[in-house]
């Protein structure tokens, strides 16, 4: 079956089985910052936007998102480097594999939450699984790139 | 020191976390063939029959494997240094089946759909078989491997007919004298769990023939080089014709220290000439792959009344699964890297067996069996402390190894040692633990303190030692190319599985070379290409790998001057390269780098100029750790909270401190999951029951607490710039420190891991141990 889409911006049609999981054909059609870590939507690390919301691409059957609007890392390259530098000047960029999902996790949290509590960051990003990081550097980063933009806008 | 002992960030880091293409299955050509393993649901089964014929006929299936089509030819997936120690057990698929999840058939098709919807259609007539499930009973039970096929390289103990994989005795002095002699006998019994690995990219590969007919083998592997070797072996064609080359990894832990995904790809690739992949699915991972081995130790410990240790005598009894592939290496190294702590006593011994069982097979996890083996003996200790009634820090300070000191095991436990004492010279044990000790507050707070009612908050403490890089086994090189705008290749065999290794032995390779990092162009590994590297394993890369890179950088060193001599028609003495510059020394002229590159290469002497150089280690260079916890235990519930965990790790000098730090705080999030969360179940019938990450729980970002990391200033002369190992060692002191809180807090003492509420609360309400705060 046929499967509109709007994908970062531009409208794609892709050829789907009904049974497809959106990471799959995400993937299969060259998106592949997409990563997956398991299907049960319990990892995040498959974590995209649909409409603008964190959603977990494993779980989410591709015909579900018929003519709805999909946000993939390639679509935020620009946020993905400004929070990526935090990540990696904080050394949580390990083996790396679960920093798209994560990224896109903070991008969200974002834009529900202009100045997020500890409490608040942990809870948004607690279906973010990393094996690699013990989350600690991942809270520094993600503050201090919080803190750091929070100046930014203070300054004007 | 211009580059190392600095904390540069990861050259790759911004590529990966912005999702550019990296991993394996980033890569995988288009019209690749899908291939599925159809897996046993049973623990133990000889296939009667296996019907394919249906199977076949579904439109896009390329074709199928069984073990009727396959050579039947044992071998071993352990990624271990030939000749392996691992038992070789296994064969590509076979007529029985030794676990759930093992391997049956195995089917390639143009897309995932039709080699699902096929392997669903193979019918398989199953003779169901009693499953060897209880560890203690296995040497008397049905026997795992019937199969008379099977053996070994070397002497391990092996005993099929007992279904024993390895068997490892050693004893210093005489334990039962000293046992004997001693005021105070403590006699425990700990069972450690089989955890999983749990990396987030699970095992994937994918295959090609290459235009000169060679398989191309492109995977997610710690041991690129085992993997050819072990492929060759399996498959039954020359080393010669297979090329492995690893992308980026994401996330290995040991799950990929053993070969599995690459296999099946290869048989479908050699047979149709197309390319075909595989990428396990989580469930996958869970049944077919392995875990941590699960262990039961029997424990004596002689003791004076004045906190004197005379003797330790340690048992193990491990549960190698269904194959044995890190059985025997995890087992010594059970015993070697954790008894040598303690290297006061007048005796101690270490008897240990693994023995085949019909659980999904035991492998490599960080920490090695030393963990394990940690979790026993520091529990005992912390035991042993109360029995004493001597402060537990107290009894580690005067019974633990310290610099300057060795014991005769260091040598009766490394290959090849000699007589020569190993003096651990960089030893910084007693300072990580008195560093610990002062940011815990464990003065204040040791043993415990009522927070409310119902919550109750202990500290406990544990020691631990890893290795790094095994002595006269593991080698690794690096090759050094100088080109022709003055900048260097790095050429190495050695795997980043999310450690940062390459850029830490970039590093290593700019200090060597005296040269701006931005010089060094680093490629890692690929069998055809790089020189030859063990694999990321026993802590070993920046150890191993980083001094083979001084050797090589030394060599070039010497390349450049010999040249340097003859560009400027003087003698080599008269001649230094110094800051990327070569200079005459008694005219004072100067070239660059980059001119003598270009010149060498295009006007004059016309050479390529390389170096390779090589490292084994020689002796024992054990990084050290304490660990403290401080947790919260809800007396109603018996839910334990993570309040403060500090690591104070001797990892000697740190190469880069930044990834250093990250390592520590991520192995000891590992091992709190060990101590608190994970364990493969099984079910009577011998099934795993949490085979997902929903019913598998690793921690999140909410289940860890404060955890604050130091590092001390340390520095091991045998180190590439001083530098030790720090990978494992990090994990091992977690649950010891955490259960000893525990108990320390609440009067329960967990010596069956994990430690989970049920366990507390049923302790809680059976001896009453509350009696301790409820006055
Ligand atoms: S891959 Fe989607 S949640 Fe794990
Ligand atoms: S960095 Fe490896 S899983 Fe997060």
């Amino acid at each position: 079956m046929k499967l509109n889409v709007k994908i970062n911006g531009r409208k794609k049609t892709f050829e789907i089985s009904p049974d497809e999981f959106l990471v799959d054909t995400l993937r299969n059609n060259g998106y592949i910052g997409v990563k997956q870590g398991c299907d049960t939507g319990t990892c995040g690390v498959c974590t995209i936007h649909l409409n603008g919301k964190a959603v977990l691409s494993c779980v989410l059957l591709s015909a579900k998102v018929e003519g709805q609007e999909i946000t993939t890392i390639e679509g935020v390259q620009k946020e993905a480097k400004e929070i990526g530098k935090y990540l990696v000047d904080e050394g949580v960029d390990q083996c790396g594999y679960c920093s798209s999902g994560t990224i896109m996790s903070i991008i969200y949290l974002e834009k529900c939450i202009k100045n997020p509590t500890d409490d608040e960051i942990l809870y948004y990003l607690n279906g973010n699984l990393c094996r690699c990081t013990g989350y600690i550097g991942q809270l520094r980063a993600i503050k201090k790139y919080l803190e750091g933009k929070y100046n930014e806008n203070s300054k004007q | 020191m211009k580059t190392v002992s600095s904390s540069i960030s990861k050259l790759d880091g911004m590529s990966l976390v912005m999702g550019k293409a990296a991993y394996t299955d980033d890569f995988v050509p288009k019209d690749t063939l899908v291939i599925k393993v159809l897996r046993s649901p049973h623990a133990f089964a000889k296939i009667k029959n296996i019907d394919t014929s249906i199977a076949e006929k579904v439109p896009g299936v390329e074709c199928i494997f069984t073990y009727k089509n396959v050579i039947r030819k044992p071998y071993t997936r352990a990624g271990q240094c030939y000749p392996e120690l691992a038992p070789y057990d296994k064969f590509l698929l076979d007529n029985y089946v030794r676990h759930v999840g093992d391997d049956v058939a195995i089917i390639a098709a143009v897309d995932e759909k039709t080699a699902t919807k096929a392997m669903k259609l193979i019918k398989v007539d199953y003779q169901i078989l009693t499953p060897v499930l209880d560890l203690k009973q296995a040497e008397n039970s049905t026997l795992v491997h019937p199969e008379k096929d099977i053996f070994t390289q070397l002497q391990v103990g092996f005993k099929r007919n007992k279904n024993i994989v390895a068997q490892i005795d050693f004893e210093l002095g005489d334990t039962q004298r000293a046992l004997k002699e001693s005021e105070i006998i403590l006699k425990r019994t700990y069972n450690t769990q089989a955890q999983a690995q749990a990396m987030m990219e699970t095992q994937r590969s994918y295959t090609y023939l290459d235009n000169y007919g060679r398989l191309v083998v492109v995977t997610s592997t710690q041991i690129p080089f085992h993997v050819r070797r072990i492929l060759s072996n399996a498959l039954d064609i020359p080393m010669s014709k297979i090329r492995v080359i690893k992308p980026r990894i994401g996330g290995g832990f040991g799950a990929k220290q053993t070969a599995h995904s690459e296999f099946y790809p290869a048989l479908v690739t050699l047979k149709t000439g197309k390319a075909s992949k595989i990428v396990y699915s989580r469930r996958e991972v869970f049944r077919g792959t392995t875990s941590r081995h699960a262990m039961t130790f029997d424990i004596t410990i002689g003791a004076d009344r004045d906190g004197k240790i005379n003797a330790i005598d340690m048992n193990g009894l491990w549960d190698t699964g269904a194959y044995g592939e890190h059985a025997y290496t995890t087992l010594g190294a059970a015993g070697k890297k954790v008894l040598t702590l303690y290297n006061k006593v007048k005796a101690c011994r270490f008897g240990g067996k693994a023995l085949y069982t019909n659980h999904v097979p035991g492998g490599a996890l960080r920490g090695f069996g030393v963990t394990q083996g940690t979790f026993a003996l520091e529990s005992a200790i912390n035991e042993l402390s109360k029995e004493l009634n001597i402060d537990p820090i107290k009894l580690r300070e005067e019974n633990m190894i310290k610099k300057g000191e060795t014991t005769p095991l260091y040598n009766m436990t490394t290959k090849d040692a000699g007589k020569e004492p190993m003096y651990m010279d960089s030893c910084l044990l007693e300072y990580c633990v008195s560093r610990g000790k002062e940011l815990i507050l464990w003065d204040e707070k040791y043993p415990m303190k009522k927070i409310t009612p119902t919550k109750v908050r202990g500290v406990g403490m544990a020691i631990s030692q890893q290795g790094s890089g095994i002595p006269k086994v593991d080698m690794a090189s690096a090759t050094l190319k100088l080109n022709d705008d003055g900048f260097f290749t790095l050429l190495l065999g050695a795997t980043d599985i999310g450690t940062g290794s390459d850029t830490i032995l970039s590093q290593i390779a700019a200090e060597a070379l005296d040269i701006d990092i931005n010089k060094i162009n680093i490629y890692t590994a690929d069998t055809d290409l790089t020189p030859f590297d063990s694999g990321a394993y026993a802590s070993s890369t920046t150890y191993t790998t980083g001094n083979a890179i001084i050797d090589a950088a030394e060599k070039m060193k010497n390349l450049i001057i010999k040249y340097g001599a003859k560009y400027f028609n003087t003698v080599e003495k008269n001649i230094v390269f110094s800051n990327s510059n070569i200079i005459k020394k008694d005219s004072n002229e100067i070239i660059s780098l980059e001119d003598f590159s270009k010149k060498i290469t295009y006007n004059m002497l016309f050479s390529q100029l390389t170096a390779t150089g090589s490292f084994v280690p020689k002796k024992a260079a054990p990084p050290y750790m304490a660990g403290f916890a401080e947790v919260d235990v809800d007396i109603e519930t018996g839910k334990v909270e993570i309040v403060n965990f500090i690591g104070v790790v001797d990892c000697g000098m740190a190469i880069n401190p930044k990834l250093a730090k990250v390592q520590v705080e991520g192995g000891i999030v590992q091992g709190i999951g060990f101590a608190l969360y994970e364990e493969a179940k099984y079910t009577k019938e011998g099934k795993l029951i949490n085979d997902t990450f929903m019913e598998y729980k690793i921690p999140t970002r909410k289940d860890i607490g404060n955890i604050y990391v130091e590092l001390a200033d340390g520095y091991d002369e045998t180190g590439p710039y001083g530098a030790k190992s720090i990978g494992e060692v990090v994990i091992n002191t977690v649950a010891p420190a955490i259960t000893d809180a525990i108990y320390n807090a609440c009067g329960v003492r967990v010596r069956d891991l994990p430690a989970t509420p049920e366990k507390i609360l049923l302790q809680l309400q059976l001896d009453g141990s509350l009696s301790c705060i409820n006055d």
